[in-house]
């Protein structure tokens, strides 16, 4: 019974042999056709030399409205010094970038105007009281008197702060402090929010509330966050971008990047403990003995070379010589697993 | 401008948020009292006038207690990582720069006025020259501002406010020495020509500072703060766009 019902959950997934951008449910591809206008962010061979170090080197996308985009990379990699380029704190040693039509370089004011920034660590004035420090980002955002603390108090809501808004910043908890650094960085409601892992040092419950405000957010506006956590990526990004010795590797999206994987398409079958032999050799007849590996004593995992679709094949000659199936599953491919492999390829050029 | 009054208020509410003000201040008037009554000889001397028994000790206070106002205006962003946070919103370099130095400076002026005691017992004593009196808190808090121009620049150097601290006492010190009379008469029997021992005093604080405390406001001395103050931030701001990264 539990067998056949996990069969037939797997047979309702999208067809698979639609690419996964194509999926028409995929807001992608669709924002590239209705969104002919410029882009938000351009960024145009962005370069940052310190001494002899070439940090970031010729880092070139565009970014549209209504994306969240995620900015992976391993340490070290040029992922904050390219953030730190955008949002004007660093002058580039080459290329520019331009948000909403306003050159970083030349017309800075304005770019930084349009943006919201949590830089890594989400640095704050330790003396002051969330109160404080936000109506002081209100006023250097423009905003003052009723209207800045009206619009401290909606970003306060916002973020669940209003039982610590008198204590000093130094005495609130790692999450606390989190959210007041997002709330700076929404305050003035920016156009384009720049988050250095946003996530970075939380517990599980607050990198889900994180993630739940991100995700509040995204409506017309670009964000860009840097993050190691690649199921973050998965749950919160459009499109993800990766960076690796200063050099962007991957520009596309999640379930694109996922596909890369190894274990796209691969099927994993849990079966019957005394069956497991028989199914094993009864597949690797068909698929090759290494594509067939054993993942636990019950447990056995299917690839193919040119990570084909082969579920459907595999449901019916389940059903054909009855294995005693417990489960059987689609994986859509592992990021962890594709990053690696790019980053690493990255570093040994 | 609206900016500039923005940072400056967060600035200068920075130091009563934090027990740091009180404890300057105190200090401040504790030292001010102490060097005035016993170093001073206020009451001895039995003249009415605070220069010879409260401003004098001045430049030589503010060596040390200035260098403790600056050492953390921008060490402590640094250090902090909060400089990445201001550098980003929508304000010029100049207007931090500005709003942090003019903050510093109107919490020294605060520390300053709150000597009036002092004045108050002068004038129930005797019947001193108020003009003096006043053109003195005029070079007092030039001076201040002097010193805390270059120690703001100093603190941009580093992230560590200690540094920050000994490298600015150094620097004060360096540019108070030349115009003390013993340092004058020994320049004058190494440099070769009067103009240059004349040339090394007008570098110093002192020559400027006893010219206005003598009560004579001389446009000169006034230009010469107005350009040390100048040129101290104007390299403050060079030093932050270098060193922000770091």
């Amino acid at each position: 019974m539990d067998a056949e019902r996990s069969v037939a959950n797997a047979l309702v997934r999208p067809p698979p042999d639609l690419e996964p951008h194509d999926f028409p449910f995929h807001p992608q591809p669709l924002l590239e056709q209705t969104l002919p206008m410029g882009a938000m962010i351009e960024i145009e061979n962005l370069q940052k030399r310190f001494g002899a170090i070439t940090a970031v080197d010729g880092v070139s996308f565009q970014v549209e409205r209504g994306t969240v985009l995620g900015f992976l990379g391993p340490n070290g990699a040029g992922k904050s010094t390219t953030m730190k380029m955008l949002t004007g704190f660093l002058p580039p040693s080459g290329g520019t970038a331009r948000i909403g039509g306003h050159d970083i370089q030349t017309d800075g004011l304005a770019a930084k105007q349009l943006i919201g920034y949590l830089p890594e660590g989400a640095p704050l004035y330790p003396d002051m009281t969330p109160e404080a420090f936000l109506l002081f980002i209100a006023e250097v955002r423009g905003l003052s008197g009723a209207a800045a603390r009206a619009r401290v108090a909606e970003v306060t809501e916002k973020v669940s702060l209003q039982q610590v808004m008198r204590q000093p910043i130094e005495t609130l908890s790692k999450g606390f402090k989190r959210r007041v650094g997002l709330a700076q960085a929404i305050l003035h409601d920016p156009q384009v929010l720049v988050l250095d892992e946003p996530t970075d040092g939380l517990d599980p419950n607050q990198k889900k509330e994180v993630r739940a405000l991100i995700r509040s957010m995204q409506k017309d506006k670009v964000i860009i966050l840097s993050t190691h956590i690649l199921e973050e990526v998965e749950a919160l990004c459009s499109r993800v971008i990766i960076i690796a010795d200063g050099r962007l590797v991957v520009d596309c999206t999640p379930t694109a990047l996922a596909a890369k994987s190894r274990w796209h398409n691969a099927v994993r079958l849990e079966l019957q403990q005394d069956e497991t032999d028989r199914v094993k050799s009864a597949l690797a007849d068909s698929y090759g003995a290494s594509h067939v590996e054993k993942l636990g004593p019950a447990s056995l995992l299917v690839t193919t070379k040119d990570r084909r679709a082969i579920l459907p094949e595999i449901s019916q000659r389940a059903q054909k010589e009855q294995w005693k199936l417990e489960g059987l599953h689609v994986e859509h491919g592992r990021l962890d697993e594709v990053f690696h492999d790019l980053t690493r390829a990255g570093s040994r050029n | 401008m609206r900016n500039t009054l923005v940072l400056f208020k967060r600035e200068l509410a920075g130091y009563f948020s934090t027990p740091v003000a009180y404890v300057f201040i105190c200090i401040f008037l504790l030292l001010c009292g102490i060097l005035t009554f016993y170093l001073g000889n206020f009451y001895d001397a039995g003249q009415a006038t605070l220069g010879s028994a409260f401003f004098e000790f001045h430049p030589i206070l503010y060596i040390v207690l200035i260098p403790a106002i600056s050492m953390r205006l921008w060490a402590e962003e640094r250090k902090q990582g909060t400089i990445e946070l201001l550098m980003t919103l929508p304000v010029t370099l100049p207007q931090l720069v500005l709003s942090k130095f003019l903050a510093a400076w109107a919490f020294s002026g605060i520390a300053l006025a709150l000597t009036f005691p002092l004045w108050i017992t002068v004038n129930y004593l005797g019947d001193p020259d108020n003009g003096v009196i006043l053109a003195s808190y005029l070079a007092s808090w030039l001076m201040a501002g002097g010193y805390l121009a270059m120690g703001a620049c100093i603190s941009a150097v580093t992230k560590n406010q200690v540094i920050a601290f000994v490298l600015a006492v150094i620097t004060c010190m360096l540019f108070l020495i030349p115009g003390l009379p013993q340092v004058s008469e020994a320049l004058a029997g190494v440099l070769p020509s009067e103009v240059l021992v004349e040339a090394v005093r007008s570098f110093s604080f002192m020559t400027h500072f006893g010219a206005i405390a003598r009560g004579v406001i001389d446009l000169r001395d006034l230009v010469f703060f107005a350009s040390v103050i100048g040129v101290f931030l104007f390299m403050n701001a060079i030093v932050i766009e270098l060193k922000k990264a770091d």
